[in-house]
């Protein structure tokens, strides 16, 4: 390292100066990296979320459709009706069953990934869950309109495999059936599970990998069954991985108002409610209120994760 | 280390199993790109053809958005960098009071739903009657983008050894000597990573853009439009090839620059 000498004879004046101030006094310097971020994050982000939160405690002209800044609780009245306790109902059962079906999928690939790949494969098997995880929303999104539109590509594996009766039952489904599949809450509901997959395997992948083999080598010595082992050795050990994981599949489905406008029935969701009362109602003070509705759910969310452990797993 | 070496049969099926619901639609892309059918999404193309890529090269709506999307990404992760360099640097080692506050606080725009970080951006805009304008898109954009670069900056210094620094300092350089010699040939490649995937990110970003972007048209929007209003299927099929093409690039590349690091989060 003959970096050192390159080096030129540290000059005395203001800049030596300025860095023995900052190098003792620990406080400035910190100071002095914080301002920055602290200011464009207090100023611009928390800013904007107090704007949010007064807007949403004013009304709305009903003649002018302008932004009437009084004080009122109107709006907070209003998600109390039973149209939208609806919308948040719908919402909060499918962010529950996405969450659900995502660790179903995650879980046998993040144990294989973390248990049993090694060296090239499993550098390879995690670049193709983070590419995905990473990739497009949009063109992920577009892809599933091909594929479940009712001349695409899953229609016609139905026919070429003589399932289509199969297919026709289950969009005959009350509630989550429809005209074709991507006309139904069974496509929503396929679309969320895929885009917020990778968030939930790789969490659950890291908390497996914690997991020291000789547990689960005294578990099978001890005499349990692989499943036993399974049930209580290892997934309490990867609860906090799948908490985790659970946090991004739940909390994004929630907001989410794209994927159910292009894949899905008519029916709405908290993020496309919020959506329309801003843009095509123009009623900011309303979608500002509705908006609040997912941070408190997600709030509630965060905390019982928190109770699981999930932040020592992120 | 393990109980048994081999994966049993059903645990394999249900690993590759996953990976191929998660590559097939992708892969499913790349050949609508080819198909020569322009009014439906019929399955199998009836035919192949490259002439869409040809049609879609004169398109200069498309050109436009990519333009524009290009522009904000660049200044949104050049603002990112600094700040989450800087915010990373303070957090690294030092312990104060309010150290996990501000790490939620960075946190907190892609930890909440997107459409709230918009509609607040949104509402902030309105309050201070700020026209829409290239500039709303970047701030929505930069705010989100800072967490991914804090990320990848402070697992590196994590790494990094303190004595280096202080032999640094023991040998006569001065702090910003230090940091210039010292810490950024360490820091560089994880900046460039982090850099690489806020680009990826804010090039991607629709949600938060919707709210922040007026009448202005980037790539995510110009592919949401298709999306709801279908207009020109085989355009939009090429797009979508060149948008996955133009984002591995990056993914790929900050992988392979922090390999060695904790695993890339978002």
């Amino acid at each position: 390292m003959n970096a050192a000498q390159a080096l030129p004879a540290a000059a005395g004046g203001l800049q030596r100066r300025i860095s023995d101030l900052l190098y003792t006094r620990r406080g400035l310097l910190l100071l002095a990296l914080l301002a920055p971020p602290l200011l464009w994050f207090g100023v611009i982000y928390l800013g904007s979320l107090f704007a949010l939160l007064a807007n949403a405690f004013f009304g709305i002209d009903d003649f002018t459709g302008q932004v009437v800044r009084e004080f009122t609780l109107q709006n907070f009245v209003e998600i109390g009706n039973p149209a939208n306790l609806d919308v948040v109902r719908r919402s909060v059962t499918m962010a529950v069953a996405v969450t659900l079906t995502c660790v179903l999928i995650a879980f046998p690939l993040a144990y294989f990934m973390a248990r049993y790949a090694t060296g090239t494969q499993k550098a390879a098997l995690y670049i193709a869950v983070m590419l995905p995880l990473w990739s497009s929303y949009l063109v992920r999104l577009y892809a599933w309109k091909l594929l479940l539109a009712r001349e695409g590509a899953i229609s016609w594996l139905a026919h070429e495999l003589h399932l289509v009766w199969l297919l026709d039952a289950l969009l005959s489904l009350p509630a989550i059936g429809g005209p074709s599949l991507s006309f139904s809450a069974i496509g929503t509901f396929t679309v969320f599970v895929y885009m917020w997959l990778p968030f939930m395997i790789l969490p659950v992948q890291a908390a497996i990998e914690r997991i020291p083999g000789s547990y689960i080598e005294a578990s099978s010595d001890l005499g349990a069954s692989p499943a036993l082992t399974l049930r209580k050795v290892i997934l309490p050990l990867a609860l906090p991985g799948i908490a985790a994981g659970s946090i991004f599949t739940f909390s994004l489905t929630l907001g989410d108002y794209i994927i159910p406008q292009v894949i899905g029935d008519s029916t709405r969701y908290i993020g496309q409610v919020v959506y329309m009362q801003q843009g095509v109602a123009g009623n900011l003070p309303f979608a500002a209120a509705f908006s609040l509705v997912p941070i408190v759910v997600v709030g509630v969310y965060l905390w019982l994760a928190k109770r699981l452990g999930a932040f020592d797993a992120l | 280390m393990r109980s048994d070496p081999r994966a049993s049969f059903g645990l394999k099926t249900a690993a590759w199993g996953a990976i191929a619901f998660l590559h097939i639609p992708l892969a499913l892309i790349i050949l609508y790109a080819f198909s020569a059918e322009d009014k439906s999404y019929v399955f199998p193309p009836p035919a192949l053809t490259t002439q869409w890529f040809g049609v879609a090269w004169q398109r200069e709506d498309v050109w436009a958005a990519i333009t524009l999307s290009f522009e904000v990404a660049a200044w949104s992760t050049a603002v990112a960098v600094v700040l989450g360099a800087l915010a990373a640097a303070a957090l690294a080692r030092a312990s104060f009071f309010g150290r996990d506050a501000i790490s939620l606080l960075l946190i907190l725009p892609i930890a909440l739903p997107g459409v709230i970080t918009g509609i607040a951006l949104r509402s902030a805009y309105g309050t201070l009657h700020i026209p829409f304008s290239f500039w709303t898109i970047v701030i929505g954009h930069a705010t989100f983008c800072v967490v991914v670069v804090f990320n990848n900056a402070i697992a590196r210094l994590r790494r990094l050894q303190p004595n280096l620094i202080e032999a640094s300092m023991d040998l006569g350089a001065d702090g910003f000597q230090t940091v210039r010699h010292i810490i950024l040939p360490q820091l560089g490649s994880a900046l460039l990573a982090g850099a690489l995937l806020a680009f990826a990110l804010s090039f991607d970003e629709v949600i938060v853009t919707t709210f922040t972007a007026g009448q202005q048209t980037t790539l995510p929007i110009w592919m949401l439009q298709e999306l709801i209003r279908p207009r020109q299927r085989p355009v939009t099929n090429v797009v979508a090839v060149v948008i996955i093409a133009l984002t591995f690039v990056p993914i790929l590349a900050a992988y392979w620059l922090t390999r060695a690091d904790e695993p890339v989060h978002r």
